[in-house]
């Protein structure tokens, strides 16, 4: 337990604002913390530490001169390794990236979390190149889950997860294609928002599937996720996938309940192929709001398949050239995917995206009549880290391309998501749920997110991991 | 047809040529069994029904 370290990031910016702690004293904790932890949990490739406390003391500066320094005063995040931090190389996981030249700016969203306050504590260790859902990492080493270190993160910010969770740092930010925040934070314990596609910025970020890609915060409350999310929101020109909306702030909406708002539950697809635990924690969630209502989300297991699909072919034309001429310096298991989505029809691909407008069209009618729909952020809890393998309803499959079975769908068409985090007692591992809304609706899972922390019935922990 | 009734061997040598892409011995197995994955999972999705006149996802704004 270290007080400090245990703080969320808006209790850190409180505190620090109202002179009850600098800046400095709080980043001095999070980067010991980091230091201490890091060899063993493996969340962090690079700690910037000059640079934090530089930051930390312009805020203290700010404070003690009658300035604002905006709402996250001296919180510590830190970013998975794909956004661009001045003087890093942009490793986005990978052993070929480490002969980048260092990056000459900071990506736009670590600009924008600065502005508003927060401290950059370092780059975080992430799944190659984005394709991956364990938090393993061939040249880096697995990033750990805190509650278990024997346990998978989740990936692809897996980092991000493992950092949240160990209080290394009270915000991080991750991306997500197909689940890559949402599984670590199912994995980890955490709340995630992958907010609407074309909300947040990627500007500054190495890609992966441009027309799937999404960036986004991982955090212990959802003040946090709502803190970071408003200080990031807002048009980027710099981004063509950006779709240049004006900042819609949540802060100011989460207390405002649930009262109104029409919840169900995910039908069909969503209610197999996953451990028991995942379709109990949905329904936790579901008693706790007092719903019975089912709803089915039509086609959901050909979207996933048009994901899937869509993935690897632009997962593949991104890399091509790379895999000609690195082919020995990448993680096996992503390169073989690569290679493979090299030699996928593009009639299949087109066929995805037609089915990808049909698809985003019929759910769309479905929030019509509902607000929010639930369902299982990944198919069981964080597996052992090396397991291949995983029986999910009597089927033996892979497990690092199918722990997105349940998050692909929903990213599929850009939908925002919180994942919230459950546990059971006698587990040492949480499993995430997602609550799910109608395009640029983030504002009513944050409030939903909110409603189940302040009613206890979901919640994320610093992890018990003592400082060596 | 099944994802295990074609010959996956043949699709790599062929399109590893005519994509000048290098295949190691030992990545084979990985490939082909995504290769296989792929072709299970694209059934799903080549049974949507879509008209003639059906649009892809992607919008470009001239």
């Amino acid at each position: 337990m270290n007080p400090m370290t245990d703080m969320t990031g808006a209790e850190i910016a409180a505190a620090v604002k109202a002179g009850k702690l600098t800046a400095r004293r709080v980043t001095e904790a999070a980067l010991a913390r980091t230091e201490s932890l890091n060899p063993y949990l493996n969340g962090f490739t690079a700690i910037t530490s000059e640079r934090a406390l530089v930051k930390a003391d312009a805020v203290d500066a700010d404070i003690a001169a009658g300035r604002d320094p905006g709402p996250l005063a001296g919180v510590p995040f830190a970013v998975k390794n794909l956004f661009d931090v001045k003087g890093l190389p942009t490793l986005a996981g990978s052993k070929i990236n480490r002969d980048l030249p260092p990056a000459v700016d900071d990506a736009a969203l670590v600009k924008r979390m600065e502005a508003a306050g927060a401290v950059l504590t370092g780059a975080l260790n992430m799944g190659e190149y984005a394709y991956d859902f364990t938090g393993q990492n061939a040249h880096d080493g697995a990033s750990r889950n805190p509650h278990d270190p024997d346990h998978m993160s989740g990936g692809s910010s897996g980092g991000s997860g493992t950092a949240t969770a160990a209080g290394m740092a009270s915000i991080t930010l991750g991306s997500d294609t197909n689940g890559s925040i949402r599984v670590p934070s199912s994995f980890c314990g955490l709340f995630g928002l992958k907010p609407t596609y074309g909300r947040l910025t990627r500007a500054g970020t190495f890609p992966f599937v441009s027309s799937l890609d999404h960036l986004g915060p991982i955090a212990r409350s959802t003040a946090d996720l709502s803190l970071a999310y408003d200080a990031m929101q807002g048009p980027d020109p710099d981004d063509p996938g950006c779709a240049g909306r004006p900042a819609e702030p949540t802060m100011a909406e989460l207390a405002k309940g649930i009262g109104g708002l029409k919840i169900a539950k995910a039908g069909g697809y969503f209610t197999r192929g996953g451990m028991p635990e995942a379709f109990e924690a949905v329904d936790r969630i579901a008693r706790a709001v007092g719903i019975e209502a089912t709803l089915d989300i039509p086609d959901a297991q050909a979207a996933r398949g048009a994901a899937y699909l869509i993935t690897m072919a632009e997962g593949a034309s991104l890399h091509l050239d790379r895999l000609r001429t690195r082919h020995a310096d990448y993680d096996p298991d992503v390169r073989d995917r690569l290679i493979a989505g090299a030699m996928i029809p593009g009639a299949w691909v087109t066929k995805a995206q037609k089915l990808r407008r049909a698809y985003h069209d019929a759910v769309l009618k479905l929030f019509e009549t509902v607000d929010v729909i639930l369902a299982p952020a990944t198919p069981c809890r964080a597996p052992r880290i090396g397991q291949q393998t995983m029986v999910l309803d009597g089927v033996e499959m892979a497990v690092r391309p199918n722990m997105g079975i349940f998050t692909q769908p929903i990213s599929f068409i850009g939908l925002p998501v919180v994942s919230v985090p459950v546990w059971t007692e006698g587990e040492a591992l949480p499993i995430g749920v997602q609550l799910i809304a109608a395009p640029w609706r983030e504002d009513i899972v944050l409030r939903l997110a909110h409603h189940l922390e302040m009613a206890g019935v979901v919640s994320a922990p610093v992890a018990n991991v003592q400082e060596m | 047809m099944s994802g295990e009734a074609f010959d996956v061997e043949k699709l790599i040598d062929a399109m590893a040529e005519f994509l000048d892409l290098p295949v190691e011995s030992e990545y084979r197995p990985g490939i082909a069994g995504h290769l296989i994955v792929a072709h299970r999972i694209a059934q799903d999705v080549l049974a949507f029904e879509t008209s003639d006149e059906a649009e892809p996802a992607p919008v470009y704004e001239p």
